[in-house]
C-alpha cells in the first residue's frame, strides 16, 4: 500500500511542469506578484504567441539566477525597487540591451547606460495628511516632518523596508549623512506607534485617529480608492506630493532587466519592447495606478486627478549607491524601535 | 533501501550475517546523513563569505534588542504552548467529560492553520477598523483611537500567542500519545502510596513523558526561532528580522549566514542541555494495551473546567480564524475564485505527500541505525540530520539551490566536455528540488518522533527477534515498524501538514508557474490584499483537517479504552 502511494506520488511528481526552453517561451524571474503581472503578460501572449513562464519570490532570486549560472533558464528579471535592481547589475547577473524601441519609449534617466535595465513605471512616495485635523498646504516638505509641531503625529511602515531605505537614500544625496542622521532620529521622535504593518495600514491609521500623518507610495491610494471596501478610508486623507515646488518628489521604480545568461534572448527583447509600448504602459497606469515610465502614455483618470507630479530628477544609481549608508543610518536611530 | 539489507545470505553463519547487516545500517544512514545535511553545510560554508564584516555594526545597534524579543518570544511561546498542550492533553486522556471524544481530535486542528494566516485574520479583527474595536466604538460612545485604550495586536505579546495557539498541538500530539502509552498501574500505584492526582502527575507522569515532551517543544521553539511571516507582519524584530535586514537591504548573504548559523548553534546548545539533563534516564515503558485506562469521572463544575480548557484553545486558535477566513471568502468570492485552484491543491497535496513519505523513511533508517549502534557517532549524524529545522526556510532555500545547481553545472560541464551535449539543470528547478528542501527541513520532526517512539521499546525485544535469528532488518520490519504503527502515521502526517503550510523555501525554489495554495495565498497577502487571499487560506485550512482527523485516530487506536 505505502509503495503504491509512493510510486503515485513520485510519477505525478515526474508529470509536473518542468523548467523548458522549447522556442516560443520567455522565463520570468519576478520579484513582483505573478497576479499584478498577468493582465500584461497576456496582452503580450496575445499579441506575439510567445508564451510566458513566471517564478514569484521576494527573496532568493538573485542567488537562484548566480547559482544556475550558464544554464539558468530565467531570461528576464523584473524587480520593484531601484537597490534591487542594482544589485542585479553590481553582481554581473544581467546584461545591456540596445533597443531602438526601448530607448526610444524610456527617457534616459529611467533607464542604465548601457541597457542593464529599464524601468517601467514610476511610483512617488508622498505624504498623505488626514483632511481633519491637518490644513491643506501646512505639510509641504520631507524635511518638514522633523519639526516639532508634529510631534506624535507620524505613522510610518518599517525604517527598513526598500521604499523608506530609497527615500532616506535620496535624502542624504541631497543633503548628506549626518543632516539625515538628525532628520530621522526627529522623524522618529514625532511618530504616534512604532513602525509597523504596510503603507495602507498607515492611511487607515489616519482615518482612526491614531496619527495625522503618513508616508506611502502613490498607487497603495490609488489601489484603495479603487476598492469599495477601503475608498471611505481613503477618502479621509488629502495627499501630497512633497517638494513638488522644489527639487521634486522622490520616486522609485518597477523594473526589467535581461540576464546575462537568457536561452530566449530574442523573446525576451520582445516582452521588454511589449511592456515599454504604449499599450502595457496604459496597462499598467490603469490596473495598478502606477505612472508609466513612457512619457506618450498619460496615468489613468483617477491617478491625473491628484495633479502633476514633478519627480525628483537625482539620478536612481546615487539611490541605489546610498542604500547601504541608508540603512545603518536606520539601525544607528533605532527607527523601528521603542 | 530495507530490503537490501534484509536479503539472506545463505553461505554466512547468522552472526557474522547479522554483523555485515548491521554495517550497512551504518553506511545508509551516514550516506543519507551526507546528503540531507549539505544545505546546512552550504549556509555554513557561505558564512565564511561575508561581504563585510557585519558583527560590529550589529552589535553597537540593534542586535542586543534583536536577542532579547528573541528570548521573549521563545520563552512565552514555549510556556503557552506546554500550558496548553499538556493540560488539554491530560484532560483527554484520562477525564471523563462532556465532549471529549470530539476535543481528542479537535484539539489538533489550530495545526492545519498557518502562523502567517492566524496573524492576518486576528490583525482584521483586532486593529481599530476591526469588529470588535468597531463594536467597543459603538457601545460607549467612544470618538477616535484617542479615547481608549486596546491592546495591540501587532506586538511582541501578539505575535507570541499567535504562534502559541498554532504550535501548542505539536505538545499535545506527543504528549497526549505519551499518556496513552503509559501504564495505568504506574497512576494506580502512586496514588495508593499517597498521591494526589496533581502531584502523581508532576512526579510520575510527566517525567516518564518527557521526551516526548521534549521533542514536541524543541519543534515549537526551532519553529518560532525562524518564523519571519508573522514576526514581519507585527513588526517584531527578532533574530530572524536581522538576518533578513543583512542579506536583502545590505545585500550581505555571507552575513546573513552567519546569523542563521548562529541561531543554529543556539539551537544545538538548547537540545544539547535538554538531553544532558535526562541523560542518566532511561525508560522503557511495558506496552501492555490490553490494560485499559480508567478515566477520572467527575463532579459537574469539574467537568466543565476540563471543558473550558479544551475549548478555549480550540475556539481561538481554529473556530475564529476558519470562520473569519470563511466570511471573507464568502464576501470576495467572486474575485477570489479561480479555476487554477484545483490545480494548486494538486500540487500542494502531491508534493506534501512526497515529502511526507520521504522524510517517514529517512527517519526511521536514522533512527533505526542509531538504535543498533548507540554510539557518539551516530548521535552526531542523528542531530546533524536534523539541523535544517532550525534555520529560517528562505536561508535554508539558498543552501538547497548551492549543493543542486553545483550538482548541475557540474554534470552538464562533464557532459559537454566529454560528449558535447548539454544536459542543462536536471534538478534545480524542479519539484525534486522542493521535495529534498521539504525533506531537509522536516527531517527532525520525524526522525525526532520515531526515535522518542523507538527509545520506548524495550530491548529485549530486539534481543529475542534477534536471537531468533532475524536480521536488523528483518526485525525492524516484523517487530518495530508494526508496534510503532500509530506513530509512524503520526509523523508522516505531522510533516505532511507542515509541507502544505510551508512557504518561504517554497516561493524561491520552484518551478516556473508553479503555484502551491501557500505560494498564492503569500502572493495577495504580500501585496496588502488580506481579503482575496482568505478563499486559498481557507483551502489550506481544509485541506489540513483530513490528515489531522486521521492522525486523532490512529493514536486512539493504540489503546482500547474502556
Amino acid at each position: 500500500m505505502r509503495m503504491k502511494l509512493a510510486a503515485t506520488a513520485a510519477m505525478a511528481l515526474a508529470a509536473m511542469p518542468l523548467s523548458a526552453s522549447a522556442e516560443g517561451e520567455v522565463n520570468i524571474y519576478s520579484y513582483r506578484q505573478a497576479y499584478l503581472l498577468e493582465p500584461l503578460l497576456n496582452a503580450f501572449e496575445k499579441e506575439t504567441g510567445i508564451e510566458t513562464n513566471v517564478v514569484f519570490a521576494k527573496q532568493g532570486l538573485a542567488e537562484r539566477l548566480e547559482r544556475e549560472g550558464r544554464n539558468s533558464p530565467a531570461d528576464v528579471v523584473m524587480t520593484v525597487d531601484i537597490s534591487r535592481i542594482n544589485e542585479l547589475v553590481e553582481r554581473d547577473l544581467v546584461q545591456g540591451v540596445d533597443s531602438d524601441v526601448l530607448n526610444s519609449n524610456i527617457p534616459d534617466n529611467l533607464r542604465h547606460p548601457e541597457g542593464k535595465w529599464f524601468a517601467l513605471t514610476t511610483r512617488g512616495r508622498l505624504i498623505f495628511t488626514s483632511k481633519e485635523r491637518v490644513e491643506e498646504g501646512e505639510i509641504t516638505t520631507y524635511e518638514e516632518l522633523a519639526d516639532d509641531k508634529w510631534n506624535d503625529r507620524i505613522c510610518t511602515r518599517s525604517g527598513k523596508h526598500p521604499y523608506n531605505i530609497a527615500l532616506f537614500s535620496s535624502l542624504i544625496a541631497h543633503h548628506g549623512e549626518e543632516w539625515t542622521e538628525q532628520w530621522l532620529q526627529d522623524v522618529k521622535d514625532n511618530l504616534a506607534r512604532k513602525p509597523q504593518g504596510g503603507d495602507r495600514d498607515q492611511i487607515k491609521a489616519i482615518a482612526e485617529g491614531v496619527c495625522d500623518i503618513s508616508i506611502g507610495n502613490s498607487y497603495y491610494y490609488g489601489n484603495m480608492l479603487q476598492d469599495e471596501n477601503q475608498r471611505p478610508i481613503a477618502e479621509q486623507v488629502r495627499l501630497v506630493f512633497p517638494n513638488a515646488d522644489g527639487r521634486g518628489t522622490h520616486v522609485n521604480i518597477s523594473g526589467i532587466s535581461l540576464t546575462k545568461s537568457a536561452p530566449n534572448k530574442d523573446n525576451a527583447v520582445k516582452l521588454m519592447e511589449f511592456l515599454s509600448s504604449p499599450e502595457a504602459q496604459r496597462i499598467y497606469a490603469e490596473a495598478n495606478t502606477e505612472y508609466p515610465a513612457n512619457p506618450e502614455v498619460k496615468p489613468s483618470g483617477l491617478v491625473a486627478e491628484w495633479g502633476e507630479i514633478n519627480p525628483d530628477q537625482l539620478s536612481l544609481q546615487t539611490i541605489a549607491d546610498n542604500r547601504e549608508a541608508a540603512v545603518k543610518l536606520v539601525d544607528r536611530v533605532d527607527y523601528d524601535g521603542e | 533501501m530495507t530490503q537490501a539489507v534484509t536479503a539472506a545470505d545463505p553461505g554466512l553463519s547468522q552472526p557474522l550475517l547479522a554483523k555485515r547487516a548491521s554495517r550497512r545500517w551504518i553506511i545508509s544512514a551516514t550516506l543519507i546523513t551526507a546528503i540531507v545535511a549539505l544545505p546546512v553545510l552550504s549556509v555554513i560554508f557561505l558564512a565564511f563569505f561575508p561581504e563585510e564584516n557585519i558583527w560590529p555594526h550589529l552589535i553597537d545597534t540593534t542586535l542586543p534588542r534583536y536577542l532579547w524579543t528573541t528570548i521573549q518570544l521563545m520563552v512565552g511561546v514555549g510556556a503557552i504552548t506546554l500550558v496548553i498542550g499538556l493540560s488539554t492533553a491530560w484532560a483527554v486522556t484520562m477525564c471523563e467529560f462532556p465532549g471529549r471524544k470530539f476535543f481528542e481530535w479537535a484539539m489538533l486542528l489550530p495545526f492545519a492553520v498557518p502562523a502567517y494566516v492566524i496573524a492576518y485574520v486576528y490583525t482584521s479583527l483586532l486593529d481599530y477598523a476591526g469588529p470588535v474595536q468597531r463594536t467597543l466604538r459603538d457601545w460607549f460612545g467612544w470618538e477616535n483611537a484617542a479615547d481608549y485604550w486596546f491592546p495591540e495586536i501587532r506586538s511582541l505579546e501578539g505575535a507570541t500567542l499567535m504562534i502559541g495557539l498554532v504550535l501548542y498541538p505539536y505538545v499535545y500530539l506527543l504528549a497526549r500519545a505519551a499518556f496513552l502509552e503509559q501504564s495505568p498501574s504506574l497512576f494506580a500505584v502512586s496514588r495508593s502510596l499517597g498521591h494526589s492526582a496533581l502531584s502523581t502527575f508532576f512526579r510520575v507522569v510527566l517525567p516518564i513523558a518527557r521526551p516526548a515532551v521534549a521533542v514536541g517543544l524543541s519543534l515549537v521553539l526551532m519553529e518560532t526561532l525562524n518564523d519571519f511571516g508573522t514576526v514581519d507582519f507585527f513588526a517584531v524584530q527578532t533574530l530572524t528580522a536581522g538576518l533578513f535586514d543583512t542579506w536583502m537591504n545590505l545585500g550581505n548573504l555571507g552575513g546573513a549566514a552567519q546569523i542563521a548559523t548562529t541561531m543554529l548553534v543556539f539551537v544545538v546548545i538548547l537540545v544539547t542541555l535538554e538531553r544532558y539533563s535526562r541523560r542518566r534516564q532511561q525508560q522503557y515503558a511495558a506496552r501492555d494495551n490490553r490494560d485499559p485506562i480508567r478515566r477520572f469521572t467527575m463532579s459537574f463544575p469539574r467537568q466543565l473546567i476540563c471543558v473550558a480548557v479544551c475549548a478555549i484553545p480550540f475556539l481561538l486558535g481554529f473556530v475564529v480564524p476558519a470562520g473569519t477566513l470563511g466570511l471573507y471568502a464568502w464576501e470576495y468570492f467572486e474575485e477570489s475564485w479561480n479555476p487554477d485552484f484545483i490545480q494548486n491543491t494538486l500540487n500542494s497535496l502531491l508534493l506534501s505527500s512526497a515529502a511526507a513519505l520521504t522524510t517517514l523513511m529517512i527517519g526511521v533508517i536514522l533512527a533505526y541505525s542509531r538504535r543498533l549502534h548507540n554510539t557518539r557517532g551516530m548521535q552526531i549524524l542523528m542531530r546533524l540530520s536534523s539541523l535544517g529545522y532550525a534555520m529560517p526556510g528562505a536561508v535554508l532555500a539558498v543552501g538547497v539551490i548551492v549543493p543542486l545547481a553545483g550538482f548541475d553545472n557540474w554534470l552538464d560541464r562533464l557532459m559537454r566536455d566529454t560528449f558535447g551535449v548539454s544536459t542543462g539543470l536536471l534538478l534545480s528547478g524542479t519539484a525534486f528540488a522542493l521535495v529534498f528542501a521539504y525533506t531537509v527541513r522536516f527531517l527532525a520532526v520525524s526522525a525526532g518522533s520515531v526515535e522518542s517512539a523507538l527509545q520506548k521499546v524495550t530491548p529485549s525485544m530486539d534481543m529475542a527477534s534477534r536471537s531468533l535469528g532475524h536480521t536488523p532488518g528483518k526485525t525492524l520490519v516484523n517487530v518495530h515498524l508494526p508496534m510503532l504503527r500509530g506513530t509512524l502515521l503520526t509523523a508522516a502526517l505531522v510533516v505532511f501538514v507542515d509541507c502544505m503550510k510551508e512557504l518561504p523555501a517554497t516561493l524561491i525554489l520552484r518551478p516556473f508557474n508553479f503555484e502551491t495554495l501557500a505560494t498564492y495565498v503569500y502572493q495577495f497577502a504580500s501585496d496588502e490584499r488580506l481579503f482575496h487571499s482568505a478563499l486559498p487560506s481557507l483551502i489550506i485550512v481544509l485541506a489540513g483537517i483530513v490528515p489531522i482527523i486521521l492522525m486523532s485516530r490512529s493514536i486512539s487506536n493504540t489503546r482500547s479504552i474502556a
